[in-house]
């Protein structure tokens, strides 16, 4: 059907790649109008672009996406924790913060919670109470910290209780001054508290935004 | 675009595999699409196309950042289909007859050409002689069209993708243009 010069077709093609210069476009056009089978070869292949072209798009299916995460292979746990503080910047303040300040105030804690009391020979301890036994005199001052005191016999000396009770026997008896620092710490303890509430409210708004 | 995806293309080398995730919702369709007009066939090339995609994150740390990662992701996607397409050429023929029958062939052993309920968009019979003609393209030639005429890409792309020289695709143009002239000739 086709006796035309197979340059002819590789002319055609070129102009489909619209890679012809504008002589040879003119060549091809000339040679077309002359001859008919060419025309209709080239209006073929016109028409198949145009019939492959208008095949419509179509989507990938629903869940395509999720289903391909769930095939790969499992991320690092450590990619995990960096995302999720690089996604809550604030949070990853907060955690340095409270790990740091927690760790502070635990050992402050630690230090203070500490039953200690200034030993003595003549005293007998019973659990958290430091007995001062009938009978039998102290010599000196006496702090008793995280405890109570129970005063039965004497004590040459000042008395301080702190975070703890006294109790006086009837008969025991105390020559020097007797101080409890209770409140003055009850007072702090109201202090630490009250910002620790405080902060906690600011993490809750905060979660509440998220 | 190519930003974005350089972006998370990076979170992802660090690990990260929810960047991932948003650039396959960038390219799936695009991937799936090729992947159909390869196969003709939605659940092989969902198959495939989801394949394409857990290779391209295995081997993320091999792409070069410098380079157009659609580029990269159609060669992988492309070189599946090619390998699926291969594998499955058939040794047998349709026009075979079924042994033990007389005069029923392979044809009658093949699930309907039917549309499916979710390719009724497709229902329109023009449509699918054209799937069909390409899918009856050998598939160096098929690849060519299915890029340069469905993806629109431009001849430089597809050489990278396919990793020919320039000639070659050119070459494998215009024998699939001419394939499929005097396939679709009837139409």
């Amino acid at each position: 059907m086709n006796t035309c010069p197979e340059e002819i077709v590789h002319l055609m093609h070129e102009y489909l790649d619209e890679e012809l210069s504008y002589e040879k476009e003119k060549e091809l056009k000339q040679h077309l109008q002359s001859c008919e089978a060419c025309r209709t070869h080239f209006q073929e292949l016109k028409r198949t672009i145009a019939f492959v072209q208008s095949t419509s798009h179509i989507a990938a299916p629903s869940g395509f996406t999720q289903n391909v995460m769930s095939r790969l292979p499992k991320e690092k746990k450590k990619a995990g924790m960096q995302r999720w503080f690089h996604n809550n910047p604030f949070f990853a303040a907060a955690a340095v913060f409270l790990i740091l300040m927690g760790g502070s105030l635990l050992t402050a804690w630690n230090s203070d919670d500490k039953f200690a009391f200034t030993n003595n020979d003549n005293v007998v301890v019973e659990g958290h109470t430091v007995v001062v036994p009938e009978g039998e005199v102290v010599k000196g001052d006496m702090v008793v910290r995280n405890g109570d005191l129970r005063v039965e016999g004497q004590v040459d000396g000042d008395v301080t209780v702190i975070n703890g009770e006294r109790y006086l026997a009837g008969a025991g008896s105390i020559t020097g001054q007797i101080e409890e620092v209770d409140q003055a710490f009850e007072w702090l303890w109201y202090n630490i508290k009250s910002a620790f509430n405080e902060l906690g409210d600011m993490f809750e708004s905060d979660d509440n935004n998220e | 675009m190519e930003l974005i995806v350089k972006k998370r293309i990076k979170q992802v080398l660090k690990g990260d595999q929810n960047a991932f995730g948003e650039i396959v919702e960038l390219y799936k369709d695009k991937v799936f699409h090729v992947c159909y007009r390869m196969l003709g066939n939605r659940h092989e090339a969902e198959d495939i196309s989801q394949e394409a995609f857990i290779r391209a994150y295995t081997n993320i740390h091999t792409f070069d950042i410098d380079r157009k990662f659609s580029t990269w992701l159609y060669r992988i996607a492309t070189n599946l289909c090619i390998d699926r397409i291969r594998k499955k050429k058939p040794d047998y023929f349709l026009d075979a007859e079924v042994a033990g029958t007389e005069g029923l062939t392979m044809y009658s052993q093949i699930q309907t050409d039917e549309p499916l309920p979710e390719e009724e968009v497709e229902s329109m019979e023009l449509q699918s002689s054209i799937q069909k003609e390409i899918s009856l393209l050998p598939d160096k030639y098929r690849t060519v069209i299915v890029l340069k005429y469905i993806e629109e890409l431009s001849l430089k792309e597809i050489s990278e993708i396919l990793d020919l020289p320039l000639g070659t695709v050119k070459t494998r143009i215009h024998r699939g243009r001419e394939a499929l002239r005097k396939q679709l000739r009837t139409l």
